[in-house]
């Protein structure tokens, strides 16, 4: 297990090549409403780090902004050694995500939608590449129907071999389990944990699901209101907070029952 | 202007193989649908018949028109390939839209120049489908060649095709700032474009005033050069090299518009959202 060196929320980042993002001191302000508030941690590279957080927590505006999507009002982004968005172009190609925000076009065929990025990533030997992906996701029932006459679960397997097909170095998922029945979730947290490990990957999660979080993640950084609440282990932060589990760490950190105040109940 | 000239990103040049595979995807996206291949044909065809008729019946019923001939079917063949040469690009345009794929082309490694060339390839594609059966129309039932434009008609197309684009481009722009609630924009923009452009009458119809701001569209060269040669058998190489000028100026301020608005988007988050 890889565990990035940062102990604490709002350490500025360092120049750690060791780090596949860097995040210092980010902040997002919409007209009026500050989404992301002066955040700064790290995802160590071949880690999975957890995103969690409520609703309007900030965290798919944090990806979004680690990604270039979004212009920060301030602060800095660093992906696998380039700022972000000044040095998009260089790292692109090695990088790729999924989310709920972002859909595969419906009309085109499972192997259209993967020969089209395959392409804009400049897959070598595509077709092995999407044979494998098959294989491994267990695609090949509906490689070749429609995107949009899939199911749920079938469409985030498709979602999750476009966000794999250039073998990326480092994954941005955002809910990448939502809305799945729980063998599905299983299988696809159970597929991560391979590609990482295979690839040596880093992963940075975001998700509502604590058991989600519980078994992937190295490290947890936890959202509130456009702040970092905590950032450890999910071992030290449950011991923080004298909770068995990151559920009740959530809830504990959503109603406002900060362990530092030692009100927990 | 500094964050302008990086959202080029133009590190690494320009990819034909991106390019490529954008077409690719546009090209799918056609193949999969039969009625999106239909009505590239259909409205072309519908607007030939009218207005071949139209002009039959005119011809036969005024002199002036009958020395004229052709005119209301080249003007009607030309805005076509303006009308729709716009259509085509802003389509292919919110196809991604529609999709709500823009996220996933953006977190790729395409750049938005590449994205741009995509849209122009698509909309010559999606222009030749609807444009060659129209022209086929009018030199069987109206016996109207636009082939017998000669040369000029390489000036005309051009010239219109850019103008298209400029547009095309700047309507992406807004739409891509503004979300799916500026989509009718991309409908009707060339409407408004439509009569001062002069489509079906000279440039001297209009009031003196309108008449300067006519002339400031790069299209209403085009039909003016049109009529002089169907009328007067002359090419005006001036008149095109004008709109050719102004189609320079039109395409770069577009182009502009749209970093701006990428630019404005990433600000505001609108990438991540795909509603109106």
């Amino acid at each position: 297990m890889t565990l990035d060196t940062a102990s604490s929320p709002g350490l500025p980042a360092s120049d750690t090549p060791a780090a596949a993002i860097e995040v210092a001191h980010l902040v997002k302000v919409y007209k009026t409403t500050r989404a992301v508030d002066d955040i700064s941690f790290r995802v160590a590279r071949g880690s999975i780090t957890g995103l969690l957080g409520g609703n309007g927590a900030g965290k798919t505006t944090t990806i979004a902004m680690i990604m270039g999507l979004v212009s920060p009002t301030a602060g800095h982004v660093r992906v696998l050694g380039h700022a972000m968005p000044e040095q998009r172009a260089d790292v692109l190609g090695r990088i790729n995500f999924e989310s709920p925000y972002v859909d595969m076009p419906s009309r085109l065929t499972v192997r259209q939608n993967l020969t089209v990025f395959g392409r804009l990533y400049a897959v070598p030997d595509l077709p092995g590449r999407i044979a494998e992906l098959a294989a491994d996701l267990d695609l090949g029932e509906f490689l070749d129907r429609a995107s949009g006459k899939l199911s749920a679960g079938q469409k985030t397997r498709v979602a999750l071999a476009k966000a794999l097909i250039n073998r990326p170095e480092l994954l941005l998922l955002d809910e990448p389990t939502a809305s799945l029945d729980p063998d599905t979730a299983d299988w696809i947290r159970g597929h991560l944990e391979t590609y990482r490990r295979q690839y040596g990957a880093s992963i940075l999660l975001a998700s509502h699901n604590m058991l989600e979080v519980e078994r992937l993640c190295d490290r947890v950084v936890i959202m509130k209101r456009g702040r970092i609440e905590d950032d450890d282990a999910p071992s030290a932060i449950l011991a923080r907070y004298n909770r068995a589990t990151l559920e009740e760490v959530f809830l504990d950190v959503a109603r406002g029952r900060a362990w530092q105040q030692g009100d927990l109940p | 202007m500094k964050s302008l000239i990086a959202s080029l990103e133009l590190g690494h040049g320009v990819d034909w193989h991106r390019i490529a595979a954008m077409v690719l995807r546009y090209w799918y996206l056609l193949l999969s649908s039969w009625p999106r291949l239909l009505e590239l044909v259909y409205w072309p065809a519908l607007q030939i018949i009218t207005w071949g008729f139209l002009q039959s019946y005119i011809a036969e019923n005024a002199g002036f028109f009958a020395r004229a001939g052709g005119t209301l079917i080249g003007a009607v063949i030309l805005w076509d390939i303006l009308f729709r040469g716009q259509l085509g690009f802003s389509i292919s345009f919110l196809e991604e839209m529609w999709a709500r794929n823009l996220g996933n082309l953006m977190m790729s490694p395409l750049k938005p120049i590449e994205f741009l060339i995509s849209l122009m390839i698509m909309s010559l594609i999606r222009l030749a489908i609807g444009i060659v059966p129209m022209t086929l129309l009018a030199m069987i039932f109206f016996d109207f060649n636009l082939l017998g434009f000669g040369l000029p008609l390489i000036a005309f197309f051009c010239n219109l095709i850019f103008t298209s684009w400029a547009l095309g481009i700047f309507v992406s722009g807004l739409v891509l700032r503004n979300g799916l609630g500026a989509e009718s924009i991309v409908w009707t923009l060339m409407f408004g474009v439509m009569p001062l452009a002069c489509v079906y009458y000279p440039v001297s119809v209009l009031p003196h005033w309108l008449q300067l701001i006519a002339w400031a569209l790069p299209p209403t060269y085009v039909f003016e050069g049109m009529r002089a040669l169907l009328m007067q058998h002359h090419f005006r190489a001036d008149l095109m090299l004008w709109s050719l000028g102004l189609n320079a100026v039109l395409f770069a301020a577009s182009f502009v518009s749209f970093l701006v608005m990428l630019n404005s988007a990433r600000r505001h988050g609108s990438l991540i959202q795909s509603g109106e």
